[in-house]
This record gives C-alpha cells, structure tokens and sequence, in this order.
C-alpha cells in the first residue's frame, strides 16, 4: 500500500473516524485522497495509509491536526448522539466541537466542508409534508430537547455555507442509515421481536450504509455546494418493510405504552427518550431530488438489500 | 386472550370478507376497480404516500354496500367532472364524521360514466388518530398540505377539497346547510396548476349527525378539532357514533376555470374565491328544494 504515487494526493480529515461510517468510508477514501482520521476512540485495523490521531474534536490538540496537516477537505461526522451520554457531554462534544472546527475551517484556508447531519432534523411530525424539501423547517428540536443539539449543529453548518463562501460547505441530511452501524434505527431492526405502535403505520425511508459513503464521496467533488437530503429506495409503510423482515412483530397499544416509557425515563428507570416512539408513529419523509440532479447522486441498495442485512 | 385465539379470530374474519368478496363479485364493479391502479406503486405495493390499490380493492365491495343500500346515494351532474386530467372537487363539508368525502369518492368510482379516484386532503390531526391514520393513508387520502396537493395535481389527480375544513364539518345543527369560511389555498394551488374546479354540494350528511353542542374546551384537552355532542354521542359510545341512515344527494356543478397570478394579494383570490362559494351555495340552495324528505 506504501507504494509511492505519481500525483500527490489531496487530504482529507475525517472527524469521528472510528465509528462504524467513519470506517466504511475510509475504505472508499483512502484509495482516492490521503486521509487523515481524528476521533477519541481507536480506529481497530485502521489501512496503513491512515495518520490516525486519537483526539478529542473539544481539545486544543485537535487544532494541531490542521497545522501539521495541509487539509483540502473536512468531512465532519463526529456527531454524537446516546441517550446514555450527559446532557452536558451532547452540548460540548457536539455543539462546542463543530464550532471549533468551523473556526478552524476558516483559519487554515480548509476549501471544503462536508457535514454528516440527519434527516431527523426534520423531525417526525403529524403535520409533515409527505416530502420535505431541503428548505423545510427543521422541527424535531420543538419536542425533543436531546435532537435539539442535532439541530443546532445542522444550522450551524448551513449559515456557515453562507457566511464564509471561500468555504464550500455541504450539509448532507440523510434517513435513517441501516446497516452495521450503532444508530437507533439499525438498532431497531436488529432487535429479535420488533415492537409496534398498535394503529400506526407510518411510511418509513431507509438508506444503506454504502449509499451514504457513495453519497458523501459525491459531494467531495469540487463546485458541490448547499444542503442536500439524501434518500435510499422509496419510502414505503414500516409494516411492509418489517413483514419482508419476517421477524416476529410485537403491537403494543400506544395509550399504555407512551405513558410508561415517559414515566421510567422521568423516573430515569429507563433511558429510552419517549418522543424516539414518534419515529415509528409518524412520518418524515424527504425529496431526495436535489441531490440526484444536483450532484449526479442515486441510491444503489434497494429495500432487499437492506433488509437482508437484518435476517 | 392467546395469540391462537387471536389468529383464530383473524382467520375466521378474512374466511368471511373472502366469502363476501365472492358474493359481491361483478364484472362492472372489476372493470372500474381498475381505475384504482396507478403506475407510480413500488414493489411493495404503495405509493409515496402510502395508498395501495389493493388494499382499496378489498374496501370498496363494503363501502359499495353501505353506498348504495345505507345512504341510498344519488347523483346529479356527474357528467361535469372531465374524465381525464387534474381537477378539484370543491365541496360543502358537513357530518361530523367525513362520511361526504367517501361517498364522494365512491361517486366517482362507480356512479361516474369513466371511473375516476378521488385523493381528498385530510385534516392535520388525522395521521394521531391510530387506525383511522392507517386507514385513510392506504385509501389515498393525503394530508392537505399545500406541497402534496402539488405532487398530486402534477400527477393529474382528481382532487377532493373541503375548503371549511374542520370549522365546516363540525358545525352544530342550527347552521346546518350554511357554508362557513372558505380557506384561499385551493385557489391560490387552482391559478398555479392551471385547474379546473368542480363545485360539489353534498346534501344529507348534515342530518346524518346533528351536533347540539360542539364541546370545544375537551376537544382541546384531547386535541381534537371538535367534539359534537349529538343525541346519541357520547350517550350510546362507539355505536353513538353510526350516521343516521339518510338519504345522500350529490350535486356537481359544471367547471369553473379561472387564471390569474397565484400569488395574488387576498382580495382577489378571495373574490375568486366567493365564485366558487355561491356556485357551491347555489347547488345546495338547488339540492335541498329538490329534496322532498331528509330519509326518503
């Protein structure tokens, strides 16, 4: 792999590079561009051609990346989102932590940003559109203080595309990822009996891992700009997607159900945040056009392909 | 109860609605079903906003009854809806429950001489209620947001619109047959898309529940639009609920087009607007000297 190359190569930070997407995308990543990692957990098996620096994105040291480094794009997917983790840590880790490295941006002439944010921002509501555009409001902080920081960092990136314009900046918002990522959804449909909301079927969008990597090599091109919803195979009822599962399906009546999880999590029994049930209550669903004609983006994976993966 | 006595119970329920299929089975009713089927359904069945033919297919033999033979419905003037292209449905809403938009849908379906579906756009408190979400969503009903009513109008759709919207429907019975405040969306989304609207006046559905007493601070407790207090609702619970067995009269009205800027100021939409209003008024005004009993 150490084999010197003819052209020298562009590098490219990521942020958050240990997490299961990090490391998919290095996969992609490092045959085209020399990558440089930064996250605090280690990077197991990392390729060779790696500088990994184990880093915490809130500390100075993370700034000394960018000086040693002359970096040509930043793809930002150090977001961090746990119930288990501290009100506090979401803030700084987060809110605090892309701040710093839109600073740094700024302050070491980085040409491109590319930021990992979720459709969730979007935030499954009753009175969704059936297709939210890229210029919707983003809700999901109205009821549910913990994706309020999600929110807060997605708009941080989307005024900073326009404050700085030296900075191409990309705000990629996709649906729910599936795969052997450690997200709630994928989560959800690892789970052996897969609870329901009783009288609630909602229509669902899920996007393969693969499609996000291939999404967000897309927008490393130069001249890629803006916010971009990033949407997989159609959005169909979750019923429909948990039957081709096959997996034994557990309704439960949402009356009871809603009230119970909202007690333990007030009475901190059970950290599961109540308002996480809207996901499989109402819809969110997106336009995925933007990025189609835009960046030249399709999704590859269909439905199958993703639910084959939890069998 | 255990899961066997409940697929039990499942199974001697689908045995049933299969047996009724059967009995239900004609050729004519086939033939417009087919009208139901879209080219936009993926493979699981649906389109992007949940409806499924199929499932439609297996509503409307039990609908078609109560259609015919519990709201007797009859039809005037359906010829006015052209057979092909985007239209609006512009209707009276009144009831309580929106029995109006199924037995305008059901209209369209199988009283029109071309079988034509009707997406009719759904109260934002709809996708809370369970059930009734799913319910509604599978038979095409959309919510009426500005964006979708797009979507569907660029697909050449023919839409339902009741432009009182929740103010209209639960309306108590000494305002019944007065038409409430018209919203300006419809116009403003008619001038965009360049569409004709039909005027619809739905006679009956206003005796089939008469509300004495719309009890609005527990519909706001419960976040419910209304809550009617009707001779029998809530007195006889869920059963209080069943609309009375009257007689459905359906007046459509011919096209009205209309150009203009739609994004005009509300003034002159309004004035628009009020066209279609008394066109609709008309109709009822039409509809209820005709009538000769509420029953009959």
């Amino acid at each position: 792999m150490a084999k010197t190359t003819p052209k020298k190569r562009n590098t490219v930070l990521v942020t958050g590079i240990s997490g299961r997407l990090g490391r998919l995308l290095t996969q992609d990543l490092h045959r085209k561009y020399r990558v440089v990692g930064v996250d605090r957990r280690p990077f197991m098996e990392a390729p060779s051609d790696v500088t990994m620096h184990r880093v915490d994105i809130r500390s100075r040291r993370c700034e000394d990346v960018f000086r040693t480094h002359k970096i040509k794009a930043v793809v930002h997917m150090n977001i961090m989102h746990d119930p288990r983790q501290s009100d506090e840590d979401h803030h700084t880790f987060n809110v605090i932590g892309t701040q710093h490295l839109l600073d740094y941006c700024v302050r070491y002439n980085v040409p491109k940003l590319v930021m990992l944010s979720t459709a969730n921002v979007y935030g499954p509501n009753p009175r969704n559109e059936s297709y939210l555009t890229e210029d919707s409001l983003l809700m999901a902080g109205e009821t549910d203080s913990s994706v309020r920081d999600l929110v807060a960092v997605d708009m941080l990136c989307t005024t900073f595309c326009w404050k700085h314009p030296e900075v191409e900046t990309v705000v990629l918002r996709p649906v729910h990822i599936c795969g052997s990522v450690h997200n709630a959804p994928s989560n959800y449909l690892r789970l052996p009996t897969i609870p329901t909301l009783l009288g609630f079927d909602p229509m669902v969008q899920l996007i393969h891992e693969r499609d996000v990597v291939n999404a967000l090599m897309a927008t490393l091109r130069p001249g890629a700009r803006g916010v971009f919803n990033v949407t997989g195979p159609e959005a169909v009822p979750l019923s429909a997607i948990l039957s081709a599962l096959g997996k034994p399906v557990r309704p439960l009546p949402h009356v009871l159900f809603e009230p119970l999880v909202r007690t333990m999590y007030r009475s901190r029994v059970w950290g599961f945040p109540p308002r996480e049930l809207d996901h499989i209550k109402y819809s969110c669903t997106v336009n995925g056009t933007r990025i189609h004609q835009e960046l030249g983006y399709s999704s590859q994976h269909n439905l199958n392909d993703i639910v084959t993966m939890f069998q | 109860m255990s899961d066997d006595a409940l697929t039990t119970i499942a199974e001697k329920l689908e045995q049933l609605a299969e047996g009724m299929r059967d009995t239900l089975a004609d050729p004519e009713l086939d033939r417009r079903l087919v009208s139901l089927d879209r080219d936009n359904i993926n493979e699981f069945g649906f389109d992007s906003f949940g409806y499924s033919p199929s499932y439609v297919k297996q509503v409307v033999p039990v609908a078609t009854l109560l259609y015919r033979h519990y709201f007797r419905t009859k039809v005037y003037g359906i010829e006015h809806i052209p057979n092909t292209g985007r239209v609006m449905l512009i209707a009276n809403h009144s009831g309580q429950l929106p029995v109006d938009a199924a037995v305008i849908a059901l209209s369209t379906l199988l009283d029109a001489h071309e079988p034509r579906m009707v997406r009719s756009m759904v109260e934002r408190w709809v996708p809370t209620l369970p059930f009734a979400s799913v319910f509604l969503s599978r038979c095409g009903q959309v919510l009426g947001t500005p964006e979708n009513c797009r979507v569907l109008l660029d697909q050449d759709e023919l839409l339902l619109v009741f432009p009182e919207g929740a103010k209209g429907i639960s309306k108590t019975y000494d305002k019944r047959y007065q038409l409430q405040r018209f919203g300006h969306g419809f116009m403003r989304l008619a001038l965009e898309k360049n569409t004709p609207i039909v005027p619809v006046a739905v006679i009956g559905a206003e005796e089939q529940a008469p509300s004495l007493y719309n009890w609005k601070w527990l519909a706001k407790q419960m976040g419910a639009p209304a809550l009617p207090i009707t001779p029998f609702f809530p007195w006889l619970g869920p059963l209080g609920l069943l609309p009375l067995p009257v007689r459905y009269h359906l007046h459509f009205g011919e096209p009205m087009h209309f150009e203009g800027d739609a994004n005009d100021d509300d003034g002159t939409i309004g004035r628009m607007v009020k066209q279609v209003k008394n066109r609709v008024r008309d109709l009822i005004h039409t509809g209820l000297n005709t009538r000769t009993s509420v029953f009959r």
